[in-house]
């Protein structure tokens, strides 16, 4: 068990930098998830902080102690790895013990028959071998030790790289997409057993994804990463409702989070679309800025006015439970999709004429180059009460 | 049209029928020298220059001909003798070219590419090339004569480090990683996860290597002169010479006895070549 500490880690591949001054501190038992998009540097991050890689600059500690010129082993870490990276030659049990044998048992008693006759040495063999079933009966591949990972399925495979993890309690567990490559069913179930893990083990976890489900479902908190830089660490729900930055805006949610370019009016009118939204902002007339909306923030209005958008219906996607409805907005080319309930269904067809609300407190602006423009809650809540109360 | 059927029209239609012919006449040109061999080491001499070809002799000599070839020539002891520099040969090939495999496969450092090239151009040379230095360098440490100086040129081997190369960059990364995060030495690395994965290549690596040291000539041919130090082709060369002269049948069976141990080692290394394949083909 122990925190982690990452201080201005730079990585380049030759002229290519992977890793931009990235600091992060995680807490003692804490599950960090790093999300982004792939080639973003979230898996060397994780090499570097296994010791894999070697940092062109910053440091990192683990537990308060410094790590940086240590080599993977010495630094109490363990992975699990999105190929399993099982050794194929050897049984689950064997594959699962390598840790603890490399651990407690000397190069000597290691050795394949003069080792045997050593004092001491059977021992510790019989306490390993008493491990590793302990483990593998927790992880439920108990009756599966004696085979070799070219005989296990993909689920079966990623509990033996799991087990082979846990078995040495490690201060803390790295994780490179470990379900990526398992089916979208095994994925869920084993997401549970992840997060059901790391409450039982209480270690602290470190896992890279490229899968928001993955990241919003386990995390205690999200450290969004694009081009090597974090664009935002914090909780899951602050990562989808309150994200500092458009490209954190746009990554997080699916649907994908629409984005309308609207210009500030006067002070609390922004234009857009076509129409005018009561929203206050911390910004000048006539200044461009960007409108975040998520799809579920839009409802259903019954006409046209002030705080809506009209369009036409494009396509509707039934989800079962939703409807997402893509509109198409009057204006140049601007698209939006809305999160509806399905009871709706039967009244939108497409080609229609729809108008939709939409809650200012949720609109998220952003400047033009990206940066959340904060504050506008604060100057228009007084305005935007009395808006909500006339929507409903 | 049953599998049957068109197996069979398959192997009928003329293209297959002309690719069987020139196959089974090259095979039968290839094995014709050896079942002539078999079939002279079991003829008394009267039989051997007669005219008209039969594969059984009318007088079976094989006892009189193979108990010849053991005892006239020390045939045993070169044989030890080949057994002994194959396997010396191998082990310390692989304990070389294993770990410079590895290092070329999975390690980064400056020079890597260079060290490559430079083992492709290795690859390249016939060793022929190399024996008149390697001949001059021998007689400066001393070694001419003795069982390191039919040793030594071969320990080091760029085709085995080629093939072992090849074989480890295939293998992916994580398995590296993980072992380092295990706590193996690169060292450990090479022997205990790379060389045993690696086992087909490893066991084709062998066949290649102890073959073509058993029935090399050329080199010991210039490396030792003394009689007890010879392998069974040098033996079978001075045996010829020096005491056979017309005597073939002797010589042949000498011949016979030392081409036994590959046949016999290859059937039997050939079954672990193919689980070793099937084996890696099941991940």
């Amino acid at each position: 068990m122990a925190s982690v500490s990452i201080d201005g880690i730079v990585k380049n591949y030759g002229p290519t930098p992977v890793l931009r001054d990235v600091s992060l501190s995680i807490a003692d038992g804490e599950f960090l998830t790093l999300l982004g998009p792939s080639g973003c540097g979230k898996s060397t991050l994780l090499r570097v902080l296994a010791g894999l890689e070697m940092q062109d600059a910053g440091s990192i500690s683990i537990g308060g102690r410094v790590v940086d010129g240590l080599r993977p082993k010495r630094r109490d870490v363990a992975m699990v790895f999105q190929s399993y990276a099982l050794y194929p030659h050897m049984t689950v049990a064997a594959n699962i013990a390598l840790p603890l044998r490399m651990r407690r048992l000397t190069a000597i008693q290691r050795l394949p028959l003069v080792g045997r006759l050593l004092p001491g040495r059977a021992r510790i063999a019989a306490e390993i071998d008493m491990e590793v079933t302990r483990t593998a009966k927790s992880l439920d591949i108990g009756h599966l030790l004696p085979r070799k990972p070219g005989q296990l399925s993909g689920g079966q495979r990623q509990r033996v790289a799991v087990g082979r993890a846990m078995v040495r309690h490690p201060a803390v567990f790295l994780m490179d997409e470990p379900l990526s490559n398992l089916d979208s069913k095994l994925r869920v179930q084993m997401r549970a057993e992840i997060k059901e893990l790391h409450q039982r083990l209480g270690g602290t976890f470190v896992y890279v994804t490229h899968d928001q489900a993955e990241a919003m479902t386990l995390s205690d908190r999200v450290a969004v990463m694009l081009d090597g830089e974090l664009l935002q660490v914090a909780p899951p729900q602050d990562i989808y409702g309150d994200p500092s930055d458009r490209r954190v805006a746009e990554f997080i949610g699916s649907p994908k989070i629409n984005i309308l370019d609207g210009v500030m009016r006067e002070r609390g009118l922004i234009d857009v679309a076509g129409s005018t939204l009561k929203i206050d902002a911390a910004a000048l007339p006539g200044m461009h800025l960007s409108l975040g909306i998520r799809p579920e923030a839009l409802h259903l209005a019954d006409q046209g006015g002030q705080s809506t958008l009209t369009g036409s219906v494009r396509m509707i996607e039934h989800m079962g439970s939703d409807l997402f409805v893509h509109l198409d907005l009057a204006g140049p080319d601007q698209p939006l999709v809305a999160r509806l309930p399905a009871e709706y269904g039967p009244r939108i067809t497409p080609g229609q004429t729809l108008h939709v609300g939409i809650r200012p407190e949720r609109v998220l602006l952003f400047t033009p180059d990206g940066r959340r423009l904060r504050g506008q809650v604060e100057l228009s809540r007084a305005s935007v009460m009395p808006l909500r109360e006339a929507a409903r | 049209m049953s599998t049957r059927a068109l197996r069979a029209c398959q192997l009928l239609s003329p293209a297959a029928v002309f690719r069987h012919t020139v196959l089974l006449a090259t095979g039968a040109l290839i094995l014709v020298p050896f079942v002539w061999m078999v079939s002279l080491s079991i003829k008394p001499p009267g039989e051997i220059f007669r005219t008209s070809f039969s594969f059984w002799p009318v007088q079976f000599y094989g006892v009189e001909n193979y108990t010849k070839a053991v005892t006239q020539a020390p045939l045993p002891r070169y044989l030890g003798n080949g057994v002994m520099i194959c396997a010396l040969i191998l082990a310390l090939q692989m304990l070389v070219c294993a770990p410079c495999a590895y290092a070329l496969a999975k390690l980064r450092f400056a020079g890597r590419d260079t060290l490559f090239g430079l083992v492709l151009i290795g690859l390249l040379l016939p060793h022929q090339v190399l024996s008149l230095p390697l001949f001059i360098l021998g007689y400066q440490i001393g070694i001419l004569n003795t069982y390191a100086a039919l040793v030594f040129p071969y320990v080091v081997s760029p085709f085995g480090i080629f093939l072992f190369r090849q074989f480890f960059k295939s293998m992916p990364d994580d398995v590296v990683h993980a072992a380092r995060l295990d706590g193996l030495s690169e060292t450990a690395i090479v022997w205990k996860i790379m060389v045993p994965t690696a086992l087909p290549a490893v066991i084709a690596f062998a066949i290649f290597s102890i073959v073509s040291h058993w029935n090399d000539l050329f080199w010991p041919l210039i490396a030792v002169h003394d009689q007890s130090l010879m392998p069974p082709t040098l033996g079978i060369m001075v045996f010829k010479s020096e005491e056979a002269g017309t005597d073939y049948g002797p010589l042949m069976a000498a011949a016979t006895l030392v081409v036994l141990p590959l046949i016999v080692a290859f059937l039997a290394a050939q079954r672990w070549f193919i689980e070793g394949l099937a084996e890696g083909a099941i991940k």
